[in-house]
């Protein structure tokens, strides 16, 4: 089964640790990134530009209204994202466990709607 | 054979078999696909099928394995009627090729594999106990919602979601490795122990609901100490329920009234029990790993054994209530230490030893706090404090029967039974 990890956390510590501490953070991404393509359970990844950068738009009365922000804003920011195959939640949950992210934030793991695919993998 | 006699022999063959094997079926029919919903109804449809197929052509030798062959097919059925998507054809062809598999004679138990998933950490704890009893036990969710106090409707609901969940999310229905299988039993446990203590919360046994339930948490636990022989946590769990269980009908008197352990009739205790959950204990305890559940159960067995022979053991259970403290951080056990310690050094020493209502505020809403207050105050002779404390615990009390109990107690007279409040008298 796929499933996304979805990486919150409060974007401004990050912008508050010395270039050092950045950089360590950073070689902790790598390293993770790192073990999951080894385990062959890798599928992709992003880091999200902070939340001062988003616009969010929607439409109503059959215009779109574009608005500045994110959609929901709260003290910590989706940051980046990992999609991992896996055979199930339990393996989804210790890849997230490992995730540098769960230390300095949280991660929620969402199965994806593979439309049928991952039910034949099942 | 005479129609309706062979309509009555595959009634009772089919009532018997649900009883002894609807979880191993469901269980074995879900462990694959994780759907769980699917299973159960294709289940429930070759049930109905057995009625209608047994009383023409007789009971089959092997019941189980009939089911499970209809169950499968029912299953293909199903699956090629919804028109699932085109990719799906792989799960089908697994469908069709396990339809084609030699009877199964002996069904392989994953029930246990089924407990864990239902007490999986990303289910909602409040309904991994009424999943259990559902998936495991095949329970209506009238039934279980009654025990839980909720409608019909409302628990059918949270039941069909926790089971999309499992499908959905990809929940494992299996047996934690080694290194898991700790934190995940824990899980397990309190969801049999939840389900035993909401059968246990109607205590005069009047409401068959809740009753029922009672033994059905009793079944769960010792279901998972017959899977898991090597867990102590898991003889301990049963050994406890053993206890509780034995003492049902001493607790009340035939007119409803709470009868507080130190004064209940022995004649009336189920000494069988008691003596299964003492055997169990002692294997427990011998495994060299004590837990939650084995302390629970040791202090219950010190109140048996106080009971029976006389023996002052309030010192021992007070170390039991420190341990269990230790290990579970529960202002509960806190006041029930304090309640030994009253017992060994007196009431001012008990009330020393009670957990400060102002360090947890959730103590004023907690009726034992209260009764076990009102009664220390009273053997000191405060007893305007106490009869004070008693009404609290009075406002606070759901059974009415403890309620009248309270009542009827004078904070002057104070009857000394450190258990006649707690949950489990």
């Amino acid at each position: 089964m796929q499933y996304l990890l979805l990486l919150h956390a409060n974007e401004q510590s990050f912008a508050q640790m010395t270039p050092d501490q950045q950089q360590q953070g950073m070689a902790a991404y790598m390293a993770y990134t790192e073990a999951l393509v080894k385990a062959g359970v890798y599928k992709g990844s992003n880091r999200l530009r902070p939340v001062s950068s988003t616009t969010t738009v929607r439409m109503v009365d059959g215009k779109a209204q574009v608005l500045d922000g994110p959609f929901i804003d709260t003290k910590e920011q989706l940051g980046g994202y990992f999609m991992i195959d896996v055979p199930d939640l339990d393996a989804a949950l210790s890849w997230a466990a490992r995730c540098p992210g769960a230390s300095h934030g949280v991660v929620e793991v969402r199965p994806i709607w593979d439309m049928g695919q991952q039910r034949a993998a099942a | 054979m005479d129609p309706n006699q062979g309509g009555e022999l595959a009634r009772s063959t089919a009532e018997a078999v649900a009883r002894r094997s609807y979880g191993k079926l469901v269980a074995f029919l879900a462990v694959r696909t994780r759907d769980v919903s699917s299973a159960e109804d294709a289940l429930s449809e070759a049930f109905a099928a057995a009625l209608v197929d047994w009383p023409k052509n007789g009971c089959p030798i092997n019941p189980e394995a009939w089911l499970l062959t209809a169950a499968r097919r029912k299953s293909i059925d199903v699956f090629r009627g919804a028109q699932r998507h085109e990719l799906a054809t792989a799960e089908l062809l697994q469908l069709e090729l396990a339809a084609r598999e030699p009877e199964v004679h002996e069904i392989p138990d994953e029930r246990l594999a089924m407990m864990f998933a239902c007490a999986h950490p990303s289910i909602d704890a409040v309904v991994r106990a009424p999943l259990m009893l559902q998936v495991v036990l095949g329970l209506d969710a009238g039934r279980i919602g009654a025990a839980f106090l909720a409608s019909p409707a409302a628990m059918g609901k949270r039941l069909v979601r926790a089971k999309e969940k499992i499908r959905e999310a990809g929940i494992p229905i299996r047996v934690p490795g080694r290194e898991e299988l700790p934190d995940r039993l824990d899980a397990v446990l309190n969801a049999i122990y939840a389900a035993f203590s909401e059968g246990w919360t109607d205590p005069a046994g009047l409401d068959a609901a809740r009753r029922d339930l009672a033994e059905e948490g009793l079944f769960l636990a010792r279901l998972l100490a017959s899977l898991l022989p090597e867990e102590p946590e898991a003889l301990g769990l049963l050994a406890l329920l053993l206890h509780a269980e034995s003492r049902r009908r001493a607790r009340r008197t035939s007119a409803g009234e709470f009868v507080p352990l130190a004064m209940q009739d022995q004649i009336l205790w189920d000494h069988e029990q008691i003596a299964e959950g003492e055997a169990l204990l002692r294997r427990a305890i011998a495994m060299d790993h004590i837990g939650r559940f084995q302390l629970e159960a040791a202090v219950q067995s010190a109140h048996v054994d106080r009971c029976r022979t006389g023996a002052r053991n309030w010192t021992h259970v007070a170390e039991l209530y420190a341990a269990l403290f230790q290990l579970t951080g529960s202002p509960v056990v806190l006041i029930n230490r304090a309640l030994a310690i009253a017992e060994v050094e007196g009431a001012a020493a008990g009330l020393r030893a009670l957990p400060d209502e102002q360090a947890d505020p959730r103590l004023t809403q907690y009726q034992p706090y209260w009764a076990a207050r009102s009664e220390l105050l009273a053997r000191q002779g405060a007893f305007d404090e106490a009869r004070q404390a008693n009404e609290i615990a009075i406002g606070l009390e759901r059974d009415p029967a403890v309620r009248a109990f309270l009542e009827h107690r004078r904070p002057e007279h104070a009857e000394s039974d450190s258990n006649a409040v707690s949950p489990h008298p």
